[in-house]
């Protein structure tokens, strides 16, 4: 029997007023997630992935089409969703514990027990020892991490990450990596990440979703037959070089229309600047 | 580990900052005795603190301390309820702001002491024709500062208390304000700063209050070396509510 999807992306179509007119960011994007499942967005800059982020974490209104949490329509930011952003997100005034408290501290729980799982989810991102410090004493990546045990600690049935290791140096985002692939297998969180990296979405996906450049539409599925649990020692494997090679086939030409109208725009601008 | 080690390059900087301000008195003292400063302009500093027992003791310096003092923290605490609301008010209606803002920036420039005689009018003489000016010349740097802080928030931050689906209300206590809190103060140092300096303006002209009447009573006396010390007063006032408000602001925004 097939499992039903928790998250249903419907025919999304989402378009932005600009200068030269309406431009299409998402063109009929269309894709389901089950529980438990990692899946992972990936296309090159100006693909409409994070436009797609917006609008499935419920921060992006006015598009076509329709997002769905285990049959609920999502209409603005919603419960089940737990939303981890690419930029740096904690709050410099609170510490570790306390940024981690943070959604169960608005939840309205008593403080010893908002405490204690904060704690929990403090561990569960390996920073434990860290809780009384603030994020200036931490490093980006420890940061990011702070970040992640705060969506965690909400308890989101999804979790939807916006490149957030992006910032980040490869080898720390490698080890990052086995550290969400290690949360994944004990809490059996249903993902969807946003990418841009070719490596980070092979090491941690089930399957990738290759998106083409503007229209943002899905170009290919690759579903990831890697063996679970993994870690980033997956990185020398045939197989894994196997996948790489495959979606960067699909990219190559998609980031290379994205880099060619990067250029001619910059060409355009410096043109009319003259 | 950090926190000792920060220890020593902050009592550095103090100590660097009194070795500074001690060879600039002696500095002073030197120029004047060898005449390249005028004596009858510029009291010796040694003269000057030489002075600071007597009118202490003579002139009732504590009362008058005391009593500046309160009309500047009266001021300041009202520019901080009047100025930080109406800088929130500016941040959530567009229109006002739009409206609003050229002119509150224009207004920071006025030289509003010189109206002090419609203030005299309006509250008589009194402290609070003091409290009063200080406190309205005072205004623009807290509202722009509180409206730069808000406004300036990083977008990040109120998408994840959006995501937290936080009301709005959760949104200013929780995110907004915090984040804000390092603008709003320097507004409000900067109100405190024109708050004291009008205060101390408006003792002055219509000889009433504190440190101000003080320093003009001094003056008419030709007693240099107390003038002086009496503005030293003054800013100790200034350095007394400078030292509060840092404080302040690192209980309501610590790890920054």
């Amino acid at each position: 029997m097939a499992v039903e999807p928790i998250l249903v992306v419907d025919d999304i179509v989402k378009q932005f007023e600009t200068q030269d007119g309406p431009l299409t960011a998402v063109d009929h994007v269309s894709f389901a997630v089950t529980p438990g499942e990692f899946v992972s967005l990936i296309g090159p800059s100006g693909c409409g992935k994070s436009t797609l982020f917006n609008i499935v974490g419920g921060l992006l209104d006015g598009y076509q089409g329709r997002v769905t949490v285990a049959g609920e329509t999502v209409r603005g930011p919603h419960h089940s969703i737990g939303m981890i952003f690419q930029e740096e997100s904690t709050f410099p005034w609170r510490t570790v514990i306390d940024n981690v408290a943070f959604p169960l501290e608005i939840a309205g729980l008593p403080k010893a027990e908002r405490m204690e799982k904060a704690r929990h989810f403090v561990g569960l991102v390996g920073l434990d020892g860290f809780e009384r410090r603030y994020p200036a004493e931490l490093s980006g990546g420890m940061r990011q991490r702070v970040s992640m045990a705060r969506t965690l600690a909400s308890q989101p049935k999804i979790l939807l990450m916006d490149e957030p290791f992006a910032a980040l140096d490869e080898q720390t985002r490698l080890l990052l990596g086995d550290k969400v692939l290690q949360i994944q297998q004990e809490l059996k969180q249903t993902t969807l990440l946003i990418t841009h990296n070719l490596t980070e979405a092979v090491q941690l996906s089930d399957r990738i979703l290759v998106m083409t450049y503007r229209p943002g539409k899905i170009k290919r599925v690759v579903d990831i037959e890697l063996p679970r649990p993994r870690t980033s020692e997956i990185v020398g494997s045939d197989a894994f070089g196997h996948f790489v090679a495959q979606i960067w086939n699909d990219l190559r030409e998609e980031a290379s229309r994205g880099l060619r109208d990067d250029e001619s725009r910059k060409l355009h601008a410096t043109g009319s600047n003259e | 580990m950090t926190r000792s080690a920060s220890k020593f390059p902050k009592a550095a900087a103090v100590l660097f900052g009194i070795g500074c301000f001690t060879a600039l008195i002696y500095a002073i003292e030197i120029l004047i005795r060898i005449g390249l400063i005028n004596r009858f302009i510029v009291p010796f500093p040694s003269e000057i603190i030489a002075s600071f027992p007597r009118i202490v003791i003579e002139e009732g310096v504590p009362s008058r301390f005391l009593l500046t003092a309160i009309e500047a923290l009266t001021a300041s605490v009202m520019l901080s309820i009047v100025g930080i609301s109406l800088g929130v008010l500016l941040h959530r209606v567009r229109l006002v702001r739009l409206a609003t803002e050229t002119w509150i920036a224009a207004f920071a420039s006025a030289p509003l002491v010189l109206m002090y005689p419609l203030f005299l009018v309006i509250f008589g003489r009194s402290a609070w024709t003091i409290i009063m000016i200080g406190f309205v010349a005072a205004l623009p740097p807290v509202i722009l500062k509180t409206l730069e802080g808000l406004a300036g928030t990083r977008a990040v931050l109120i998408n994840v208390g959006r995501s937290f689906k936080l009301t709005p209300a959760q949104l200013y206590w929780k995110i907004l304000f915090p984040a804000a809190l390092p603008n709003i103060f320097v507004g409000v140092r900067l109100g405190m700063i024109f708050a004291l300096i009008n205060i101390v303006g408006v003792e002055f002209l219509i000889n009433f209050g504190g440190l101000g009447q003080l320093v003009n009573e001094l003056a008419e006396r030709y007693d240099l070396p107390g003038t002086y010390a009496a503005i030293c007063f003054v800013i100790l006032v200034s350095i007394v509510f400078f030292v509060v408000t840092e404080r302040i602001e690192q209980w309501l925004r610590p790890g920054t």
